[in-house]
């Protein structure tokens, strides 16, 4: 302090702002430096590289010729629309349920996270043994108590199969968006809720119009984003069928893979590519809100 | 009375939600504990529990877990690694955005971004492309280099949020007693975002722990594969041994729910900053 007083008399008075700015100009790009090398080398180049394959219009006319492409991009359709949908009213409905102030609620609530907190290999794969039509226990079971002998072929029959993959995904991610709607409920001031029940506003009446309209822009920005990760799920699919049977129920995250791992790289970046354009608006709405949020 | 409605009407929400929750979960235990018959026959509860299978885990006696505990071994490795350089990648980053405010860091920022929210799936098959020309495939450099690259973007996000709730002033004062940006980042700065850090470092380590798409495109060879992969192994015979499969299984499992609910109380409020991955 007395240091730069003394000093200001002889240098002009710019020269130590000056050099401090040089020092943060400098410092900030070398700490930024490592995360911009990752990027380039990890994401950045990748990405241009793809594009560069993705380029070939051959690969498109193949992609499109495909029938298992076809079913694919219907299946993705169904997959997000009915797994995001059903999860979120799931989410929202039970996340009503997780603000009740119990204590015993409150366990509930630690064994409910579970699957999100466990990873996807031992608990998907648990799935699909279960569901096995034939040694399963869930077949076994509903011969046992209801004597059923031929039960559903849960993963051997095409639709059965791909909704137990919805299943299965919600199973894995509602915990998570769960969580996220319970902070945005606990966020609501008390006293609204108060002062409407004095009112004599029913449950219905205080869910309509006083709790949607708090948690409906989390509940979009929410549903966006699982919209997004969604589209990306990989292991819900490919752990539970295979995609099967007979690659009936490949969805576009797992169906690029397979044509990948089959020697045909350019289909599968094609088909990532065909599915940019529903994916990069909600990104960069996405992004725009994400960073917005940032600045508060 | 009332009460007792209430408690009750609760009590008939609480029962589904936890039967669909822990069916999955239970059914890996059962089977962790089953011999071969009372799993082919899908009981409710094995006939004889027996800890045969853990054993067996443990000492590696089947074809499909002879790298049980290199596997394992791969999967610690893999997600400290992971861990640490996402933590130092991502806190130089925050550091230089939200506290120096770097030409063109938030751009940087907002790109980050744009990598998080593209599926990962999505990511993988140029990411694999790309590392095969750096000659990395096989290489567990390979994985903890796209683990960070995955881990990051959120890392920078919660890092740079948490970093502007920190007083101007500190930086300020600093600055006056002539610290330079270095010193600042190390006397000030650090200490003071201590518990971000434990979070996004936990949260990049499970990240690790829990990929398999990654780990099962990068690498190949069984020895260099994470436990992930090794289970995995397991979908490539119909008659698997399962019970083995799950009692490995549940091993897997233990560290990253133990961790998780070690920190769980860090990890929700972490959470409602943003939202982590799923």
């Amino acid at each position: 302090m007395t240091a730069t007083t003394m000093a200001a008399p002889l240098a002009p008075p710019s020269a130590a702002t000056s050099g401090h700015t040089r020092d943060r100009a400098l410092w900030g790009a070398v700490m930024l430096a490592p995360y911009v090398l990752v990027f380039a080398v990890m994401v950045v180049y990748p990405v241009a590289y793809g594009l560069w394959i993705g380029l070939d219009l051959n690969a498109y006319r193949r992609l499109f010729a495909d029938p298992i492409f076809l079913r694919t991009v219907l299946n993705t359709i169904i997959f997000v629309f009915v797994a995001v949908n059903l999860k979120f009213l799931i989410a929202l409905a039970l996340s009503g349920f997780f603000v009740a102030q119990r204590a015993w609620v409150r366990f509930v609530l630690v064994l409910f996270i579970l699957p999100w907190a466990v990873p996807s290999i031992p608990t998907i794969l648990s799935f699909r043994v279960m569901l096995n039509p034939e040694t399963g226990m869930v077949n076994s079971q509903l011969f046992q108590w209801f004597g059923i002998v031929e039960g559903p072929g849960w993963l051997t029959d095409p639709t059965l199969a791909f909704l137990c993959s919805i299943m299965v995904h919600i199973w894995k991610s509602l915990p998570f968006w769960t969580l996220i709607l319970v902070t945005g409920r606990l966020a609501i001031a008390q006293d609204l809720y108060e002062a409407a029940s004095v009112d004599g506003a029913s449950r219905w009446q205080q869910f309509r119009f006083i709790t949607w309209p708090s948690l409906a822009t989390l509940y979009v920005t929410s549903t966006m984003l699982s919209m997004i990760w969604t589209l990306g799920d990989f292991n819900s699919v490919y752990l539970l069928t295979g995609g099967g049977p007979g690659d009936l129920n490949h969805v576009l995250a797992t169906l690029g893979i397979r044509y990948m791992r089959n020697n045909a790289l350019d289909l599968g970046i094609a088909s990532i590519i065909v599915a940019m354009p529903l994916i990069l608006p909600m990104v960069y709405f996405m992004v725009k809100r994400l960073s917005k949020g940032a600045d508060a | 009375m009332k009460k007792i409605i209430d408690e009750s009407k609760l009590i008939l929400i609480a029962i589904p939600v936890l039967l669909w929750t822990l069916l999955p979960i239970y059914h890996l235990f059962v089977l962790s504990i089953s011999n071969q018959e009372s799993m082919l026959a899908g009981k409710l509860w094995p006939d004889d529990p027996t800890l045969q299978n853990f054993q067996i885990v443990f000492k590696q006696q089947h074809y499909y877990l002879t790298n049980f505990w290199l596997q394992m071994f791969n999967s610690f490795f893999i997600a400290l690694a992971t861990g640490l350089i996402t933590l130092f990648v991502a806190t130089c980053a925050a550091f230089a955005i939200a506290r120096l405010h770097v030409r063109g860091g938030r751009s940087i920022m907002n790109l980050a971004l744009a990598t998080y929210l593209i599926p990962a799936a999505f990511l993988a098959i140029p990411m694999y492309k790309a590392m095969g020309t750096y000659g990395l495939l096989n290489t567990q450099t390979a994985l903890i280099l796209a683990m960070v690259a995955l881990a990051s973007p959120y890392a920078i996000w919660v890092l740079k949020q948490a970093s502007d709730k920190l007083p101007k002033e500190l930086d300020e004062a600093a600055v006056m007693d002539g610290a330079t940006s270095l010193q600042l980042f190390r006397l000030v700065y650090l200490p003071l975002m201590k518990p971000s850090m434990v979070v996004i470092g936990i949260y990049a380590l499970l990240l690790a722990w829990n990929e398999y798409l990654y780990a099962f495109l990068l690498l190949s060879s069984e020895k260099a594969v994470p436990l992930a992969v090794g289970l995995g192994l397991f979908l490539s015979a119909d008659d698997a041994p399962w019970n083995l499969l799950m009692a490995a299984g549940l091993l897997y499992a233990i560290p990253p729910a133990v961790i998780y609910y070690g920190f769980r109380k860090n990890m929700v409020a972490g959470l409602t900053s943003g939202s982590v991955k799923s």
